[in-house]
């Protein structure tokens, strides 16, 4: 039981950065129809801009801030000069920019940066806090509690604000939402820049946990899009759920089967899901027009 | 009909012609070497262009058919006996079958779901060479036996000059063949439309998973040259990065052109070495090349150069 526990307890600190991450991907999805591979990279720069103004003397929280802030702008400038001139190209070629900015961006931190492993100071005590026999880390309780923040003030901003009905208008008929006056380029370019902050916030909590280095960006990228596939592609809640369970399944495989196989199980169960349900546990089928 | 088959065909003439004059530029085996390697991937990267060119089916997971030819070479002569030429064909028409057997589900699945589809079963033969050590030889892979054939042992860089070469040729007649059969032109019915097809009494079901069953056994016979080619194999061969690079070279060379496919490999194998020579920025180059030519040329370098040099014609 004990053990159960603690492979759920891990699983949920995972699950909860794979959520982050699949909710990026969603934002920019819905807003563009682009599934953006840089994603994981936000995470990273995030992390590392965290790590190496700290080294240079900025106070930890006023450097995590400075590096969301600097990860935003790399966001807009991803949209600005690489997305919106492609802004008519096929789907795959989208996929293969935003590859270009993966490799483009991962190698630029190899320069500005270095490629050691760093790591973070935890915000409160680094005894882990015992629970019914498991342990669980402050830090991740800490990563819990932002994932959960982030979730609320998005949610708070679809529903409430007359932005976030733009961005929802937008994702949910492009031509439309520009017909009643909605500026559909600025709520992409918006769309960019918030799924780049949530990314670089993950990436600040999670390090202290993970450690971070200059390629830790393209398997975040992957398992946070088999997340959001898992959830349904543009569903945000199926993106938090697809997260999570996406982190379970990883723990609990790897504590009960075996760690070098704890992808193989995660991806299998993904293939089963979407063969039973082909647009994942919450997403929508778009009906082909013939 | 004759004036039909030389058009068809006429696109490889001068990639023949290029074929035999180039080694007269080589100044020394590291060139036959890396054109080696781009026919080989041209090969791969070929398959992939028929899936998703002319089928419209996304693949991110077809580095596992180049793991699997690799493997089979590598594993067929030590622990079976089998003669690697042998192992060639087993390992195609495994990767064939695989393909048959996981495509019929798979294929189901459309756009992104069928995206990470792929990539999970490509992961999954990652995992698997990365952790059967017995079979495989772990992380640090196994070395491959030479290719003997009538008595040749074929290790030199120019011989697999020839066959690589050769083998693209071969690959790209029967692709372009292909598409100007009946089933090609069902599968680009496809492409435009399932649902319009299927009422146009297509199967397509069963016209998705041949091609992903070609564009497999393609895959697994450039994964066992290059695995022969290099005398090593790491599991590396069938890692996520090696998917995103094959899909690259087709969406660069252009998505649907055989001769762009040859293109898209051509940029992605020869850059990187020259690249090496800036070092640390070689990264941040590559990608900013491969977002610049998907910025300007979106159809492709080929598709979009022939369409340049259309307008600046008339």
């Amino acid at each position: 039981m004990a053990e159960s526990l603690q492979f759920f307890f891990s699983g949920l600190t995972v699950g909860a950065v794979y959520a982050l991450v699949a909710l990026g991907f969603t934002l920019i999805y819905n807003a563009s129809d682009v599934i953006n591979f840089a994603q994981g990279e936000f995470v990273m720069l995030g992390g590392m801009t965290t790590v190496f103004l700290s080294l240079a003397g900025v106070p930890v929280p006023l450097a995590a801030l400075l590096a969301v802030i600097i990860t935003v702008a790399i966001g807009l400038a991803l949209h600005r000069f690489a997305i919106e001139p492609a802004r008519e190209a096929g789907a795959v070629t989208l996929i293969m920019i935003t590859i270009g900015a993966s490799i483009f961006l991962r190698g630029a931190a190899q320069v500005v940066f270095d490629k050691r492993f760093h790591s973070l100071p935890h915000v409160f005590a680094t005894d882990p806090i015992r629970i019914g026999g498991a342990a669980i880390l402050p830090q991740s309780l800490v990563v819990l509690a932002g994932a959960a923040i982030i979730v609320v003030l998005l949610w708070t901003f679809f529903g409430r604000t007359l932005m976030g009905k733009a961005v929802i208008a937008t994702a949910a008929n492009r031509l439309a939402a520009r017909l009643v006056g909605i500026d559909t380029r600025r709520i992409v370019g918006l769309s960019f820049a918030v799924s780049a902050a949530i990314g670089a916030v993950a990436g600040v909590l999670v390090t202290p946990i993970t450690l971070t280095s200059y390629d830790v960006g393209t398997l975040l990228a992957l398992k946070g899009f088999a997340a959001a596939m898992l959830g349904g592609i543009g569903s945000a809640f199926g993106a938090v759920v697809g997260g999570l369970v996406l982190g379970m399944l990883e723990a609990f495989s790897a504590g009960f089967l075996s760690s070098q196989y704890k992808d193989a199980v995660a991806f299998l169960v993904i293939l089963a899901v979407l063969l039973a349900m082909p647009h994942g546990l919450f997403g929508r089928g778009r009906v082909e027009r013939v | 009909m004759r004036a039909l088959a030389t058009h068809r065909l006429a696109s490889l003439v001068p990639i023949a012609a290029i074929m035999l004059v180039l080694p007269l530029m080589f100044p020394s085996a590291y060139y036959y070497r890396v054109a080696a390697l781009v026919f080989i991937f041209a090969l791969a990267a070929l398959g992939l262009n028929l899936l998703m060119g002319f089928a419209g089916q996304v693949s991110l997971g077809h580095a596992g058919f180049l793991g699997l030819g690799g493997y089979a070479v590598a594993i067929g002569p030590t622990h079976f006996g089998v003669p690697p030429w042998l192992c060639i064909v087993a390992g195609a028409a495994l990767s064939g079958l695989i393909a048959f057997l996981v495509g019929r589900p798979i294929l189901r699945l459309k756009g992104h779901y069928l995206a990470v589809a792929t990539l999970g079963f490509g992961l999954l033969i990652a995992i698997v060479l990365t952790n059967e050590a017995g079979w495989s030889g772990g992380p640090d892979g196994t070395s491959v036996s030479r290719l003997t054939l009538f008595g040749w042992r074929l290790s030199s860089s120019d011989a697999w000059y020839w066959i690589a070469g050769a083998s693209f040729l071969a690959g790209a007649t029967l692709g372009l063949n292909l598409i100007d059969s009946p089933t090609g032109r069902a599968l680009r019915a496809i492409h435009d439309s399932e649902v319009a097809s299927s009422l146009l009494a297509i199967d397509v079901a069963r016209k998705k998973l041949g091609v992903f069953v070609l564009s497999a056994v393609y895959a697994s016979v450039a994964g066992s040259y290059l695995a022969l080619l290099n005398g090593h194999i790491t599991p590396d061969i069938s890692g996520f990065l090696r998917s995103i690079e094959l899909v690259a070279m087709v969406v660069l060379g252009g998505l649907g052109s055989i001769p762009g496919s040859l293109v898209g490999a051509a940029l992605l194998v020869v850059l990187p070495q020259t690249l090496t020579m800036l070092h640390e920025y070689e990264h941040m180059v590559l990608g900013l090349v491969l977002m610049g030519f998907m910025i300007f040329l979106r159809q492709g370098i080929v598709p979009g150069l022939a369409a340049f040099f259309a307008r600046w014609r008339r």
